[in-house]
């Protein structure tokens, strides 16, 4: 390739890369998840424990419990809840944009609440009447599933059924109707079975509800953060602010220390932030008040890697190298530097990410990220457009590096 | 200053030559920092002890008597409480007992009644249990980091370097909690945030040097004091421009987060220019001369060369 056709291609790509940042931007921006810190809303983790004492916590019935939530939290239809449960006894809900944060934080952690109702909507029994995890699951003869139950008290199930033979008895979790078996003949013995044309998914569901509503958990609230939308906001502006001000003043330092090479790593800069935004958008991650600090701390160190090279090849122009041979003895001699403060910042971000919790994690899993970007963009492109550059045997002046004449010494 | 033929390079200052100046210095800022810490401990905020914290945007200047006053109308009194943002428009609070919701909503309804409904809140409640359980992973963290990062420069480098660069990094970490315990700065996660990136960053510098030192060392056959005094102080210089470069760009951004980023980014970014400042300076002040003294003046055959060089 001859030196012109090496300063076009160089060209060509700053204007294609131009333009698909420009056009694609405004989009990624828009499509990146924000935490409850940046747009409102809160968090809470609670601790489970059973209501009446005696019983452990069983993963089960922690899981259980998480989907019970789910389901209060879809009825009020707030979107995007998280839920996961942490460890052996804990369950974390984020949630944002919530107006009516009391009122939901109120719902949330009252205990699940399984009933029993006859058709006339008066509670018959409810879950404290079922021997804990009692509930079963069984096929008929035809392979349908049945759900048995067995109950603490087989007089009071006698009663009941004998007054409701014929009918339908309702069951409810919180508001919510389940099913609505009906009762063919008196049940006595306490145990029973209740068939229906359940799929094997709805039966299984029932049965947990069931053995939930027979041990359910008590949450206490033990962290909780919670987020003004208008604070949230202000937060977010006035941080991108901040980080696109020090970006700036990066760039122009960039130019006025190391010409070219600093126009170079201007543009390896602003593809960093570029494919960030990217991995953030395709990992679907969420980014926090703590990320975009550390989204802008990475601005910083992604210029690191620039300017190791950069020093490095200046002072190969400095001991009377060519040009050329600067570029490979300065690139060959830093890679090695700018792993090591890559691994180095590594493994503190993989230690941060694995005690923290909600926005610190955010933080290192933006720090990771940020790392595993700038690798890609400020050592293997930034060299590739370096190369293009020395190459097209344009910019041959050592002023064109910032190195005085005066300082290169003769070999 | 000097122009040093051997290594073509102009020392402008001979940092070997007043280590014990700087040596000195840290010293003091050390043991001021052990004295604080015994003395005050650290501020923690309610991550690590239980509370509520409230942060309260209120949208028009305040001041702590009115703010004072309407915590004290809902039965408050005697709350430690900031100011902050660009014109006093944000109040910062700090109850020691877990507050329930509900007296939560009730500060903030009468904030609201009382300045309109621009006022918007950010509330964090930690319980005891939880409080404690994040300071024990703290302490977790801050070891096993440093421990994973000394293991990684034991294999880069022969065990003095690692020693050096390990003694000086810890040393930055230390500056800055013995700095936010000093000016009873509030630690809460995002300050481990700074420490630990702190940890990890600040390691660069002194690998950095030391490469360079390695590189020279291959280079150079005579080795009494003097000489390798001066190598020391060729190599600080060597890696000068660069070493300054690379802190200068992660500082600027991160004086930009202080002055300009939100309220709550503001102490993190905080911790992040100490650390970036005292990891600028360990590693030519602190990190290098302790190389030359643990070095002491034996003559040493080729071992330390045996790796190729960076810088």
């Amino acid at each position: 390739m001859k030196g012109s056709s090496r300063l076009i291609a160089f060209l060509g790509i700053i204007v294609i890369m131009a333009g698909v940042f420009a056009w694609t931007t405004p989009g990624l921006v828009k499509d990146i998840r924000l935490g409850l810190d940046l747009k409102g809303g809160f968090e809470v983790l609670y601790e489970a424990s059973p209501l009446e004492g005696g019983e452990k916590v069983t993963p089960s019935s922690l899981k259980e419990t998480s989907k019970s939530l789910e389901k209060r939290i879809d009825a009020q239809g707030i979107a995007e809840p998280e839920i996961t449960t942490e460890g052996s006894n804990r369950i974390r809900i984020k949630l944002a944009g919530v107006e009516n944060e009391d009122q939901v934080r109120d719902m949330l952690k009252k205990p699940v609440n399984l009933t029993f109702r006859d058709p006339d909507g008066n509670v018959v029994l409810n879950g404290t009447d079922f021997v804990q995890n009692g509930a079963g699951l069984q096929r008929d003869e035809f392979g349908n599933p049945i759900i048995t139950i067995k109950l603490k008290d087989a007089k009071k199930f006698e009663d009941v059924t004998t007054k409701l033979t014929g009918k339908t008895m309702s069951i409810y979790l919180d508001e919510t109707l389940l099913s609505s078996p009906m009762v063919n003949y008196p049940i006595s013995g306490g145990t029973a079975q209740i068939s229906g044309s359940y799929t094997s998914e709805e039966a299984t569901n029932l049965k947990d509800t069931i053995n939930l509503g027979a041990l359910p958990l008590k949450l206490t609230e033990k962290y909780t953060q919670s987020v003004g939308a208008k604070l949230g906001q202000q937060s977010l502006h006035q941080t991108v602010e901040a980080g696109l001000i020090g970006s700036g003043i990066i760039l122009v330092l960039l130019i006025a220390l190391f010409r070219i090479p600093g126009v170079v790593a201007g543009i390896t800069v602003v593809s960093y932030v570029w494919l960030l935004l990217l991995v953030f958008k395709l990992m679907n991650a969420t980014l926090t008040l703590p990320g975009i600090a550390a989204f802008v701390l990475g601005v910083g160190m992604a210029v690191d890697a620039n300017i190791i090279m950069y020093e490095r090849i200046k002072e190969e122009i400095r001991s009377g190298k060519s040009l050329l041979s600067s570029l490979k003895a300065g690139s060959k001699n830093s890679l090695r530097t700018i792993m090591d403060a890559n691994i180095t910042n590594i493994i503190a971000s993989v230690v941060l990410y694995v005690i923290g919790n909600g926005a610190i994690r955010g933080f290192a899993l933006t720090m990771i990220f940020s790392i595993l970007v700038s690798i890609l963009t400020n050592i293997f492109f930034s060299r590739f457009l370096i190369h293009l550059l020395i190459r097209s045997n344009l910019f041959k002046k050592p002023s064109y590096y910032g190195v005085k004449e005066a300082e290169i010494r003769a070999l | 200053m000097h122009y040093n033929e051997q290594y073509h390079t102009k020392i402008r200052f001979d940092f070997i030559k007043h280590q014990k100046k700087f040596f000195g210095a840290s010293l003091i800022l050390v043991i001021l920092g052990i004295v604080s810490l015994l003395v005050f401990h650290m501020n923690l905020g309610v991550d690590f002890k239980a509370g509520t914290h409230m942060d309260i945007e209120v949208g028009a200047p305040i001041t702590k008597e009115q703010a004072a006053d309407a915590l004290g109308k809902l039965g408050y009194s005697d709350i430690e409480l900031t100011l902050g943002g660009a014109s006093n428009q944000r109040v910062s609070v700090r109850f020691d007992e877990v507050l329930e919701q509900a007296k939560v909503s009730e500060i903030t309804k009468s904030f609201k009644t009382q300045y309109g409904d621009q006022v918007s809140e950010e509330v964090n409640v930690v319980s005891p249990d939880m409080a404690q359980e994040l300071g024990v992973k703290t302490i977790y963290a801050i070891i096993i980091a440093s421990i994973a990062i000394m293991i990684y420069v034991m294999i880069r480098f022969e065990w003095r370097f690692a020693l050096a660069a390990n003694i000086a990094i810890l040393y930055d970490a230390f500056v800055v909690i013995a700095l936010f315990s000093i000016f009873r700065l509030e630690v809460n996660l995002p300050f481990i945030a700074a420490v630990l990136t702190t940890i990890g960053y600040s390691i660069n510098d002194k690998i950095v040097i030391f490469d360079r030192i390695r590189e020279n060392l291959r280079f150079s056959k005579q080795k009494n004091k003097e000489q390798l005094a001066e190598l020391v102080n060729a190599s600080l210089w060597q890696t000068m421009a660069r070493n300054i470069y690379t802190v200068l760009t992660v500082l600027i951004v991160a004086v930009s987060l202080y002055l300009f980023g939100s309220e709550s980014i503001k102490l993190f970014a905080l911790a992040k220019i100490i650390g970036l400042a005292s990891g600028a300076y360990s590693s030519v002040c602190i990190a290098s001369p302790l190389w030359l003294i643990l070095r002491g003046d034996k003559q040493k055959p080729g071992k330390t060369a045996k790796a190729p060089v960076a810088s």
